[in-house]
């Protein structure tokens, strides 16, 4: 039984980024965590792979510090990374084609709700007619006529 | 036998609901007063019935009656109480057993305390509120039963998710579901009165508290479960706008609209069509939640193709009810004239622009949370929208409100000049030399402190302004003795717009001034990090109920000044083969200790991870002031005093 609970114990994942992954080069370091935030986990749910605990996270983070250390560009690691895994591992979408539409909508759908509310506000701000229309004179009449001393 | 009685109960309490859909409804509409009687009996035995149906599914959780397969799932028999309890619900079929329990009691509720409200009116609701029943009931028993029996049970269950083994995310659930289903009581009223066509200040007066408290029940949710995945995945952070997260995120932002939109349809019967749409959707996005979590369909669209079955009765639920409202609403909404005027700079105006803020970051939210699925469907891409979409997208929206909120509330009703805002020109000043102050002190070139702490202020100290004015003139030991005279609305506002400003701040410094270290530490091996030193004392073995850890003695100091020990463990449920990372954290006002351990190195000594986490704790403090908030509101006697009273005019005075 204690063999298993070891086995067990040993075999749980690796958590997040461990400190033989970390390079020497704090700047270096530094631009490794900031990609890393902004990568997907792609066998987790939701999980950058600077903050997941499996596997292939780390064989990640450990292929950006390579790259970092070869001198590639950020731009060059994730363009890589992206040829390799498909846009899926962007947690930032990238804002071309279709994708235009989901960062345009903050925007567009502000912009639609306050035209509307603006329209409505200013609308229903104005005063009323004036003037009472031919129905509403000859009501007033009428209850003029009533209260009129006979 | 027990679990046969409660799958029975549920039958019987769908039956019932159907009833009570049906009866009363028809009564309102012929002016049965007999048959629209029916409604409140008829929910009273509902509550009872699903009591007992819960009572039941509790008893086989409690007893490990593993003849049950929910039990055999989600339970073993080393669990302790509180998780063999907190078990019933956390899984599908038991969660929903709790939201038609909770659907009841809100039902029995307005039951109870409506026998102010107009007699077709009550009907109708109750009738509303029964119909979402029977679809829920439907929903239960032919899709997701919690009483199937196996034909040979097992020894022992298999043991419930152990990151859900924590007292946390045992409460989580409970609350976020009186939020959702508070929500259906909104929506109820909402679809009653665009059948009486008809909605007015009492109307607003009636649908206020049932929103507030679903607002209040869903922020200690959302809370809890933003608090639980900082303490319990292992590296601090509160908040992933994942889609389950978003899915209770978006009730409360359109919660939120309603609740200020409901404020002036009942004080100045303006907004009216707009407050019934807020309410169909606040409860439409709680049924999205629903659907985005039960479903599985964001998590893997692939997930929900292999098991269709749940997803698409909920899709259908959600098509009908909201499908329904929406049509209804647009052929009804017209009647639903405004008798308040108000001029364009006015409290009403400000409440327009607080609505349209959260209504607009909620879709917001919404596009974000719906986009992969949309993309991958329409446009054949598979893509992740992630943190920092939502963080760019949606930040501004916060910003942006937090702004406004101090101005917009102290603008009189009706109409206002902009010379009401000269109050808070103090506030304003010293909303930004903090933010100066903030800036100039901190290493980094991050904006995110400055911001926050300005922000954070500005609401308190706005808060604070507002709640003065409102004691009127005169010397101060008289107005401080009005103080606490006020009605609770008006400390609820105080209280609700603070909190929000101490979690803004929090959330601002947390982002942006943590600090971190990670090393591999034998025993007796120091790490430091910023003004902190953690030394490794210890690593041992601790058996637990259900589990075994290893456990590490860490002493932390501050600038050589002992602070104490803290016992980060990293646990092997052995049943369920998962391991999960309690971290050790030293809580303070103005910053926690993080700490967690992590592997054993091959070379030796364990990986030691240590955080400094500054105003972390402000977060959920400021959703605890914010639920306080709410709770003094609920219980403004104003609520109690001539709540179902119609008035028989509404004093709309045209502004000039």
């Amino acid at each position: 039984m204690r063999a298993l609970l070891l086995m067990l114990l040993l075999a749980a994942p690796a958590l997040a980024v461990q400190p033989d992954e970390v390079l020497d080069d704090p700047a270096l370091e530094a631009r490794a965590r900031e990609i890393s935030q902004g990568l997907r986990c792609l066998v987790c749910r939701n999980e950058s792979i600077d903050e997941s605990n499996a596997d292939l996270a780390r064989d990640m983070r450990v292929l950006v510090r390579e790259r970092l250390v070869a001198g590639e560009t950020d731009a060059e690691i994730v363009d890589g990374l992206v040829d390799r895994y498909g846009e899926f591992v962007l947690l930032e979408p990238q804002a071309n084609g279709a994708n235009l539409i989901l960062w345009g909508a903050p925007l567009l759908l502000l912009l639609a709700g306050a035209g509307v509310a603006a329209v409505h506000v200013t609308r229903q701000a104005k005063p009323g007619p004036d003037r009472l229309d031919a129905a509403e004179e000859a009501q007033l009449r009428d209850l003029l006529d009533e209260t009129r001393p006979r | 036998m027990i679990a046969e009685l409660g799958h029975f109960a549920l039958i019987a309490a769908f039956s019932v609901a159907l009833v009570q859909m049906i009866v009363p409804m028809v009564g309102a509409w012929k002016g049965w007063s007999g048959w629209m009687a029916a409604a409140p009996p008829a929910a009273i035995a509902q509550v009872a019935l699903v009591a007992a149906s819960f009572a039941a599914l509790t008893y086989a959780f409690v007893t490990s009656d593993f003849s049950l397969r929910l039990v055999v799932l989600n339970s073993h028999t080393d669990k302790p109480m509180l998780y063999k309890v907190s078990g019933v619900w956390g899984n599908h079929e038991g969660s929903l057993l709790l939201w038609v329990l909770i659907l009841s009691v809100f039902g029995a509720a307005a039951a109870l305390f409506g026998g102010r409200l107009p007699a077709t009116l009550r009907a109708r609701v109750l009738a509303v509120q029964a119909s979402v029943g029977v679809a829920f009931y439907a929903f239960i028993l032919f899709t997701s039963n919690p009483f199937v029996r196996l034909a040979e049970p097992p020894f022992n269950g298999e043991d419930l998710n152990p990151l859900l083994q924590d007292p946390g995310l045992a409460f989580h659930p409970p609350f976020l579901y009186l939020g959702y289903v508070g929500l259906s009581m909104a929506f109820s009223f909402a679809v009653a009165a665009l059948i009486e066509g008809r909605v007015d200040a009492a109307w607003g007066r009636w649908v206020r508290p049932w929103t507030l408290a679903a607002w209040l029940f869903l922020t200690v949710g959302i809370a809890l479960g933003s608090w639980w995945a900082y303490y319990e995945l292992g590296w601090g952070g509160f908040w992933f706008w994942d889609p389950v997260e978003n899915a209770s995120f978006m009730p409360w932002l359109i919660a939120a609209a309603l609740l200020h939109s409901a404020i002036v349809v009942e004080k100045r019967e303006a907004l009216k069509a707009w407050t019934i749409l807020l309410a169909i959707l606040a409860f439409g996005f709680s049924l999205v939640g629903t659907f985005i979590v039960r479903s599985g369909v964001l998590t893997s669209v692939h997930a929900f193709a292999n098991d269709p079955e749940r997803g698409v009765f909920i899709l259908l639920i959600l098509a009908v009810f909201i499908g329904g409202a929406l049509t209804l609403y647009a052929l009804r909404a017209p009647v639903m004239q405004a008798r308040g005027v108000f001029g364009v700079v006015s409290r009403e105006s400000a409440l327009v622009v607080n609505n349209l803020l959260l209504a607009v970051s909620a879709f917001v939210v919404f596009v974000g949370t719906v986009w992969p699925l949309v993309a991958e469907l329409a446009f054949d891409r598979t893509l992740s929208v992630g943190p920092p979409f939502f963080n760019a997208a949606f930040t501004p929206f916060v910003i942006a409100l937090a702004a406004l909120v101090p101005l917009g509330s102290t603008l009189p009703w009706k109409r206002g000049r902009a010379k009401a805002f000269r109050v808070m020109g103090p506030v304003a000043l010293l909303a930004l030399a903090v933010a100066g102050l903030v800036w100039a002190m901190q290493t980094g070139r991050s904006l995110g402190g400055p911001l926050g702490a300005g922000l954070g202020v500005w609401l308190v100290a706005g808060s604070v302004v507002d709640l003065a004015t409102r004691t009127g003139r005169g010397r101060w030991s008289d107005r401080l003795g009005r103080v606490t005279r006020l009605p609770g609305a008006d400390w609820g506002k105080a209280l609700a717009h603070g909190g929000l400003g101490l979690t803004i701040f929090g959330v601002a410094a947390l982002t942006a001034w943590q600090q971190e270290g990670v090393a591999v530490l034998d025993i007796g091996d120091r790490l430091d990090v910023g003004r902190y030193e953690v030394e490794l004392r210890e690593v041992e073995q601790v058996q637990g109920p259900n589990y075994v850890a290893t456990r590490a003695t860490l002493a932390a100091s501050e600038n050589g000044r002992e602070i104490g020990l803290l016992y980060p463990e990293k646990r092997v449920y052995p049943v369920a083969r998962m391991p999960t990372t309690e971290a050790g954290i030293d809580s303070g006002l103005t910053r926690d200790l993080y700490t967690v351990i992590g592997d054993p190195q091959t070379g030796g000594g364990w990986a030691v991870r240590v955080y400094v986490k500054p105003f972390a704790n402000w977060i959920w403090g400021g959703a605890i002031v914010m639920a306080l908030g709410g709770v003094l509101s609920l219980g403004d006697r104003r609520y109690r005093v001539a709540a179902g009273a119609r008035k028989t005019r509404a004093e709309g005075v045209p502004a000039e």
